[in-house]
């Protein structure tokens, strides 16, 4: 045959790890770093659901190299065995695995709040931490963990999910300081709004909301640089800061 | 509840809407539904794609399956659209075999429309290139067909409207190309038989179309330019030349709902004039046209169809037997031009056979023009519809508001094999839409 049927793009021999392959930010990311001809694993709970998105990729770039994972992020005991599962170590690694919740019944029920802190906080922070010691070892690597504005302030509106991001963004500034003489980078991304499954039926704002495709040409973005704690919309890094700012007696009256 | 209509903004209908995500999602919504109908990107003009009593809308069905590149058989869901597939696969040296004057459309729409192109005449309709496809019925089962397995259901599903279950994925021809590019050449015709002659001379080319001034008259009756098309090679782009040129996105757009007057028989009748006459001036020649200006010009506008006004526009596609259709296309050329009915240049063609059952091509030439909503304009419409009845002519579906029944099934013969199908599956009833409503299929 000619040159004509020839596959989008070339290999680059490198090898993402997208954990939540489902998430539809996760599928924008895999689908942004296979058109560079990166290689790509799904990890996903819902394998079904990930393979869907596995074809997805795979018939878009004319690529063979994207494959599925199980996993469940609340069964910590199973990551070694997950990472072991992968096959070679990834060159990068993004973590969108995140639950948003139902804050007024996380207040009355246990069980709930617990089950959106662990996928928040505990399960990302646990399944990065063991994929840190294996990059470490190897001396090199980019981890990109998904937490979000909420985090950096605990409001009445969802503060289990906010503390739970404030917890997993605290544990990846920690990561970050303690790899920071290593090749090995850690970056914070904080999304902003982002128009996916997870905010269906909500009414956002615009001009503060990005595309999965947005956030996911950011984070491709990240390859190179030296980002350590990423704002997808620039106007978040300001309103947070204000937020931030905020003197708790003033702040505590607000309804936000 | 939403407001909902088609890409021809009449008519609008308060009706319920439904979202899939997943092929799953789509089948669970069929099953047991009641007044039920698929909506891909509502770029039918009239009323084909809301529902009696729920419009289920595709579009997140859209994940792409496998792709061949020995045999261009490329599987998707249901709801991808051309657009995406165009993007993907062009630059990998693949365009599909069949499309239509837009890629705003999902594959789903494509199939129960059986859209054809400007290659209709020898590479038939976009169903003739589909090898199978994934049907979820109101029983709650999903059947395969394919032209060798459920092959009744099969032949009624293309060209069937969405009447005969929701598409959740195909499989589908793409041909290999060796650039984006088409080398155009246009010949000028001065009037009606010199336009058919003209399109009958250059069907050997792979694509041909006759835009027509339908405004012109007396002497210049049916004056039209005839564009025909090949596929560029590699060897035939200039040094400079982009092998695959991506889409160009639209800068251009409209805004807000024009006012209805600023389309007047005055200002159409001189643009047409004026596009006439900057064409004829090429009569002859041959130039490179990048694909998206030479299959999609409308698409470079964003929201075009709201220059018609607040009241919207019908769209109106008619094809006559090969016999009559000059005398025919004639009378009607003549009513459209003597009532000075504007339309923007419209589209003349050679057709042929579709894919279907209920398919709108067959035999003959077919012209597709559109009209701002008025009583006048759908008045003569309907004298129309009546010239096209007797010549055993047809109204495309996709295109149609306000055929009447008996236009209808003078047009289409399969319409008793269509309801037969319909009620062997236990369809009838479960998918509807304000079409089938309205034309009592
Ligand atoms: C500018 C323009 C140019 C056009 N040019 C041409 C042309 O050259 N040739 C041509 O043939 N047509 C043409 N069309 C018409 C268009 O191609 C068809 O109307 C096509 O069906 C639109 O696809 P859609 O995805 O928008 O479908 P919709 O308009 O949403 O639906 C159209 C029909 O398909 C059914 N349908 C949609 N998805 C499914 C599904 N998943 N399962 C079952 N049924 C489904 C609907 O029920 C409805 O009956 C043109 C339209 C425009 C706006
Ligand atoms: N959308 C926004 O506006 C926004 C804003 C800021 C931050 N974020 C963050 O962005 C990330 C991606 O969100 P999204 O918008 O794409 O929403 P999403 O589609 O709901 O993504 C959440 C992902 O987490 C996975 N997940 C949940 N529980 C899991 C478990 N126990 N084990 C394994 N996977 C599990 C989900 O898998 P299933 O598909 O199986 O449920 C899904 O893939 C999240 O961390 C979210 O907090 C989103």
């Amino acid at each position: 045959m000619t040159n004509l049927h020839k596959p989008k793009s070339i290999s680059t021999g490198k090898r993402l790890l997208v954990i939540g392959g489902t998430s539809d930010i996760g599928r924008a990311v895999a689908d942004a770093y296979a058109a560079k001809g990166w290689g790509v694993a799904l990890a996903a709970r819902d394998v079904e659901r990930a393979r869907r998105n596995a074809d997805d990729i795979q018939t878009r770039h004319g690529t063979d190299h994207v494959s599925v994972h199980p996993i469940d992020i609340l069964d910590t005991a199973s990551f070694d065995a997950f990472i072991d599962s992968l096959g070679a170590l990834p060159d990068s690694i993004v973590c969108v695995v995140g639950m948003l919740g139902d804050q007024p019944r996380a207040q009355g029920d246990p069980d709930h709040a617990t089950a959106i802190i662990r996928t928040n906080f505990e399960g990302p922070a646990l399944l990065l931490e063991a994929l840190a010691g294996r990059l470490a070892a190897r001396g090199d690597g980019l981890i990109v963990g998904v937490s979000s504005v909420a985090g950096d302030r605990g409001r009445a509106s969802n503060y289990v999910y906010g503390a739970s991001k404030a917890g997993f963004s605290a544990y990846l500034s920690g990561l970050r300081n303690r790899l920071s003489q290593t090749d090995v980078r850690v970056v914070t991304v904080k999304p902003g709004f982002v128009r996916t499954s997870m905010t269906e039926g909500m009414d956002l704002p615009g001009a503060l909301t990005a595309a999965p495709e947005a956030v996911a040409q950011r984070i491709l973005g990240l390859q190179t640089g030296n980002a350590n704690v990423v704002y997808v919309l620039s106007a978040w890094r300001l309103i947070m800061g204000i937020i931030r700012a905020l003197p708790e007696p003033i702040f505590k009256r607000l309804k936000l | 509840m939403k407001d909902l209509s088609g890409w021809g903004r009449y008519p609008r209908q308060i009706g319920a809407q439904t979202t899939a995500a997943t092929p799953d999602e789509a089948a669970t919504e069929t099953t047991g539904s009641a007044g039920l109908i698929a909506r891909g990107l509502g770029r039918s003009y009239g009323d084909a794609a809301i529902g009696r009593e729920t419009t289920l809308s595709m579009t997140g069905l859209n994940r792409m399956q496998s792709f061949n590149p020995e045999t261009g058989l490329l599987a998707t869901e249901a709801g991808v659209s051309l657009d995406d597939i165009i993007a993907c696969f062009l630059p990998r040296g693949y365009f599909p075999v069949v499309v239509p004057g837009t890629r705003f459309v999902t594959v789903g729409g494509m199939i129960a429309s059986d859209i054809h192109g400007k290659n209709q005449h020898n590479d038939g309709t976009f169903g003739h290139h589909v090898a199978w496809l994934k049907l979820a019925l109101p029983d709650g089962q999903v059947v395969c067909c394919a032209p060798h397995e459920n092959a009744a259901l099969f032949q009624a599903t293309i060209g069937g409207m969405g009447l005969t279950g929701t598409i959740l994925a195909a499989g589908f021809r793409l041909r290999p190309v060796s650039s984006g590019w088409i080398r155009q050449t246009t010949h000028a015709a001065k009037n009606l038989s010199e336009a058919i002659a003209l399109l009958r001379q250059t069907e050997k080319a792979t694509y041909t179309v006759a835009w027509i001034d339908v405004l012109a008259r007396g002497a210049s009756l049916g004056r039209s330019l005839i564009l025909a098309g090949e596929h560029a090679t590699e060897d035939d782009l200039p040094g400079g030349y982009k092998q695959f040129p991506p889409a160009r996105t639209g800068r251009l757009g409209v805004p807000v709902e024009l006012p209805g007057w600023v389309l007047n028989t005055a200002s159409v009748s001189a643009f047409n004039a004026l596009y006439y006459r900057r064409g004829a001036k090429r009569s002859g020649q041959t130039t490179l046209v990048p694909w998206d200006s030479y299959f999609f010009p409308l698409d470079s506008i964003s929201n075009w169809n709201r220059i018609y006004g607040p009241r919207g526009f019908v769209q109106h596609q008619c094809v006559i037997p090969n016999e009559d259709a000059e005398q025919v296309m004639s009378t009607i050329l003549d009513l459209l031009s003597s009532r000075g009915e504007g339309s923007f240049l419209a589209v003349l063609k050679c057709l042929g056979p579709g894919a279907g059952l209920m398919s709108f091509p067959r035999d003959g030439l077919t012209l597709a023009l559109d009209l701002p909503v008025s009583e006048k304009g759908l008045g003569l419409l309907a004298e129309i519809d009546v010239l096209v009845a007797q010549a055993g002519g047809r109204i495309y579906l996709a295109k149609d508001a306000c055929q009447s029944r008996a236009t209808f099934s003078a047009g289409y013969p399969n319409i008793a094999a269509f309801r037969q199908v319909r009620q062997d599956i236990g369809v009838a009833g479960h998918m509807a839409s304000k079409l089938s409503e309205r034309l009592a299929l």
